[in-house]
């Protein structure tokens, strides 16, 4: 009986496992390719990639396993982007001080929006956590001395000692691919766990969960924390990634672009935000170079995605199969 | 004192304002449980119809009517062509397609009327200071703005209370599956109630033009604030909409104006320049949250699930 | 004579002008299955309610094994041995059977702030879920997906996940619901193998099941316990005939 069930398993992944397994590839050699064509476009566009699919996959954790759909998520973006830089000029320069205090932040920052806005449900907690995001973009709008509006440049990039140098942009690729990576090793063991089964179980059916003798709302808690400080290290990896922050990293906006990337890629899937990170910014560099008006197309794709495709590209590829 | 009752009676007319996109985002929200992002969408749409067709008609007044009209159809258009095939569907997919939807509009406004804005001129009349208190001086057409939304609102009122679309509406607002049950013709009643949100968003886009502002984007920052309306007023509920819209657009407004003065008291000239505009800002914000910690549904929640 | 393990003392609760809940009585024993039957809109759901914690009594006292649970969130009392059936199926319908009976054993085996180990390949966890969906005949059908479960094995995994958190007592909600003869039948065998093991509180509308299983009946109407002791003596209690039966004559019968 479980012998059937493993292997049916494995055979269900197949197709999803080939497309994975094929990107990766492509992105593992990206850098490969553009020392030898000199095109280092390609190296900023899919480090992009990399830091904003870790940053889709820590919404991922809360929206698609966890049921808690954030629309706030871009805020820990800019905390952990912004304890990069504050420290940056201050004259902390060290990486070692910089990314932990970039993820404590974070972790903070849900924990205090978390703890408040898990005791709304449904629209509610959508709208809520959207207010909190727009809270960090105020005051970052209202740190004069860290550029305000304008943004504040960043000009020294993290450093670790003298192991590393992350202006070296290849190895800072592969930097944020290892992490990616680990993120999703992370996540994954993260889901399969008791832990995970709570949250899990707490999207498919929370009064039942309350009923068997869950107290939900701390896991749940715990869960959204976690994925704060995920966002958090992303945000730290794209301060240095664009030498730059301002509090457009956190414009409501962007967390309706990881949202996007989130559900484009497939919600609960493992590699989804990969994937819909990856889809999402080709879309959008693509249409912008074909065209003045790129969202003229862009948006009634989404639209299309929203009404027509369910469980995202991770659905269309594990439908084929089935179909 | 003066400045204060200057900065309260604009915060009502920001209430107001609020108000019309709220009424409308709460009726889309109770009766077909659709989180609309494209509804500051609507709310552009309108500004921009009535620069327009006044430019047109030579006539603000002409070019209003008619950008109602035109804001109206086009929303029941949206409603036909797009948002109904949202209905049912989990709140995520709603979010994701109004957001394309609203990335949509910003563009396709941008190919029309450019990426500059627009103005929208009044007879200069309008802007000749009236004085309602002695010493106290309020440009005539903040006091339009403000008794046409009353107005709106009114209207608005009798038309949900005492008319049977009006019941449909507040039937299907606490208890949606009840009125399909009743035999009424569903897809009709959304229709109206999306194009009825779609007027009152394009109202106030139009009526606040003249004053501040008709260009891209003009929707976003009022939408977030007109969402914190809806969930402070509680989803579904045209008077809990009204409460909380004068009470943000007061917070708001008051806040910005006196909250940078008040610290002063304590900090530094350039610490409470900077952390009050951050402040003030945050004030709705805050007060949501306080709100929905005591109250996680709202002021006045009319759905019943 | 033995401490009650449930005992219920004047519970009210008003919902505007409806007295749903009109200052209720009862004691339930260890080791007895107690019934509670009464007419549709007698308050059975209200009742329930406040058992389970999802609704907050007006006025009165709920002690269960010997503690004061009344103001306890409801998964404390889950915790605390009292466990509950759903009338309607509320399961986990994307994990499978056993996925669902585990997640009850791990409710109650310690806390779930593990990040790292594979839940499912805990023994821990998986033998007692087996253990409870064998007691309710579905353990040929531990892998399927709820989803794919029919209607009659749904409600057993409902009652299965009820046991699984081996409690001290398990209400059960109408867990007859919506079953043809022979399910019902299987299902009364079932609980009847249960009663010896575990003390039952049974809220149901099927009379056939009642009388073969409850040691003793209460009867709810509007709200109120109108009679309550042994099944021979309200079969023939004349309030509880006019109240309840006066309308199927038919439905009582030995």
């Amino acid at each position: 009986m479980s012998e059937r069930l493993t292997i049916s398993r494995a055979a269900r992944l197949t197709p999803r496992l080939a497309v994975n397994v094929v990107v990766l590839f492509i992105l593992a050699l990206v850098p490969v390719y553009a020392m030898l064509s000199g095109d280092s476009f390609a190296m900023t566009l899919f480090t992009r990639v990399l830091i904003l699919a870790l940053a889709a996959l820590s919404l991922n954790l809360i929206m698609g396993f966890g049921g808690m759909v954030s629309f706030g998520h871009a805020a820990y973006l800019g905390i952990g982007g912004y304890a990069v830089g504050i420290l940056a000029k201050e004259g902390i320069g060290s990486g070692f001080v910089q990314w932990p205090a970039a993820i404590a932040a974070s972790a903070l920052y849900a924990l205090i929006v978390g703890a408040l806005s898990l005791r709304t449900r449904g629209v509610y907690f959508i709208m809520i956590t959207l207010a909190f995001a727009q809270m960090v973009y105020y005051v970052a709008i209202g740190l004069d001395r860290y550029g305000g509006d304008d943004g504040l440049t960043i000009y020294k990039r993290s450093r670790f000692g003298d192991i590393v140098d992350l202006n070296n942009k290849t190895f800072f690729y592969y930097l944020c691919f290892a992490l990616l990576l680990a993120g999703i090793y992370l996540t994954w063991r993260l889901v399969n766990s008791r832990f995970g089964l709570v949250i899990q179980g707490a999207r498919s059916n929370e009064r039942r969960m309350r009923a068997i003798g869950f107290p939900t709302y701390r896991y749940k808690l715990v869960c959204f924390v976690i994925a704060g400080a995920m966002c958090g290290l992303a945000g730290a990896l794209l301060a240095n990634h664009t030498d730059f922050i301002s509090p457009a990293m956190m414009h409501w906006t962007r967390s309706g672009d990881l949202m996007v990337m989130a559900v484009l890629g497939g919600m609960p899937a493992m590699f989804g935000p990969l994937i819909g990170a990856l889809t999402f910014l080709l879309l959008e560099e693509g249409l912008s170079r074909i065209t003045d008006y790129p969202n003229l197309i862009l948006g009634p794709m989404l639209l299309m995605v929203a009404i027509y495709v369910h469980g995202g590209i991770d659905g269309l590829i594990g439908s084929m199969r089935r179909g | 004192m003066l400045y204060f009752i200057e900065q309260f009676l604009n915060g009502i007319q920001l209430g107001m304002l609020l108000f019309l996109l709220a009424a409308g985002l709460t009726l889309i929200f109770g009766i077909m449980d659709l989180v609309n992002l494209a509804h500051g969408s609507l709310y552009m749409i309108g500004a921009y119809f009535a620069a327009t067709f006044a430019e047109w008609t030579d006539s603000f007044v002409l070019g209003a009517i008619l950008a109602l009209l035109a804001t109206a159809a086009v929303g029941m258009a949206l409603e036909v062509i797009a948002i109904r095939r949202l209905y049912g569907r989990n709140h995520l997919d709603h979010v994701l397609g109004t957001f394309g939807l609203l990335l949509f509009f910003n563009e396709l406004v941008r190919l029309i009327w450019g990426p500059a804005g627009l103005t929208l001129p009044l007879p200069s009349e309008m802007f000749n200071a009236v004085e309602i208190l002695p010493g106290l001086f309020y440009p005539l057409y903040r006091l339009v703005i403000i008794a046409a939304t009353l107005a709106v609102a009114l209207l608005l009122y009798i038309l949900v209370m005492r008319t049977r679309l009006g019941m449909l509406i507040r039937a299907g607002a606490s208890n949606r599956e009840m009125v399909g049950a009743l035999g009424v013709n569903i897809k009709l009643l959304y229709t109206l109630v999306f194009g009825l949100g779609a007027a009152l968003a394009g109202f106030a886009g139009l009526m606040q033009a003249p004053i501040l502002t008709v260009q891209i984007g003009m929707g976003e920052n009022i939408l977030i604030a007109a969402f914190v309306v809806v969930t402070i007023g509680g989803i579904g509920s045209i008077r809990g909409a009204f409460v909380a819209a004068l009470l943000v657009g007061l917070v708001d407004t008051v806040g910005r104006a006196f909250v940078p003065d008040l610290l002063h008291g304590f900090l530094s000239e350039s610490a409470s320049s900077s952390l009050g505009r951050a402040l003030s800002s945050m004030m709705i914000y805050l007060v949501m949250a306080l709100i929905l910690v005591v109250r996680p549904e709202g002021l006045f929640p009319a759905a019943s699930k | 004579m033995a401490d009650p393990l449930l005992e219920v003392v004047g519970l009210t609760k008003r919902f505007g002008g409806v007295v749903a809940s009109d200052a209720i009585s009862l004691t339930l024993m260890p080791g007895e299955l107690h019934a509670i039957i009464g007419p549709n809109g007698a308050g059975k759901t209200t009742l329930i309610g406040q058992l389970t914690g999802e609704t907050a009594p007006d006025s009165g006292r709920i002690r269960f094994a010997g503690r004061d649970i009344t103001a306890l969130p409801v998964y404390r009392r889950s915790r605390f041995g009292l466990a509950r059936s759903f009338q309607i199926s509320s399961l986990f319908p994307e994990f499978t059977a056993l996925d669902n009976v585990a997640l009850a054993v791990q409710a109650h085996s310690g806390h779930s702030f593990r990040f790292w180990g594979n839940a499912r390949r805990e023994a821990a966890l998986r033998e007692p879920a087996r253990a409870a969906l064998g007691r309710v005949g579905l353990a040929e059908r531990d892998g399927m997906l709820v989803a794919d479960l029919s209607h009659g094995e749904r409600r057993a995994l409902e009652i299965a996940m009820a046991l699984a958190t081996a409690p001290r007592m398990v209400l059960l909600d109408e867990p007859m619901a919506g079953m043809g003869p022979e399910e019902s039948s299987r299902l009364v065998e079932t609980l009847r193998r249960l009663k010896s093991s575990v003390t039952i509180l049974l809220i149901e509308h099927d009379m056939d099941a009642v009388f073969a299983l409850a040691d003793r009946i209460s009867v709810l109407v509007d709200g109120r316990i109108i009679a309550s002791g042994a099944p021979a003596a309200i079969r023939t209690d004349v309030a509880v005939r006019q109240a309840y039966l006066g309308e199927s004559e038919g439905a009582m019968h030995d």
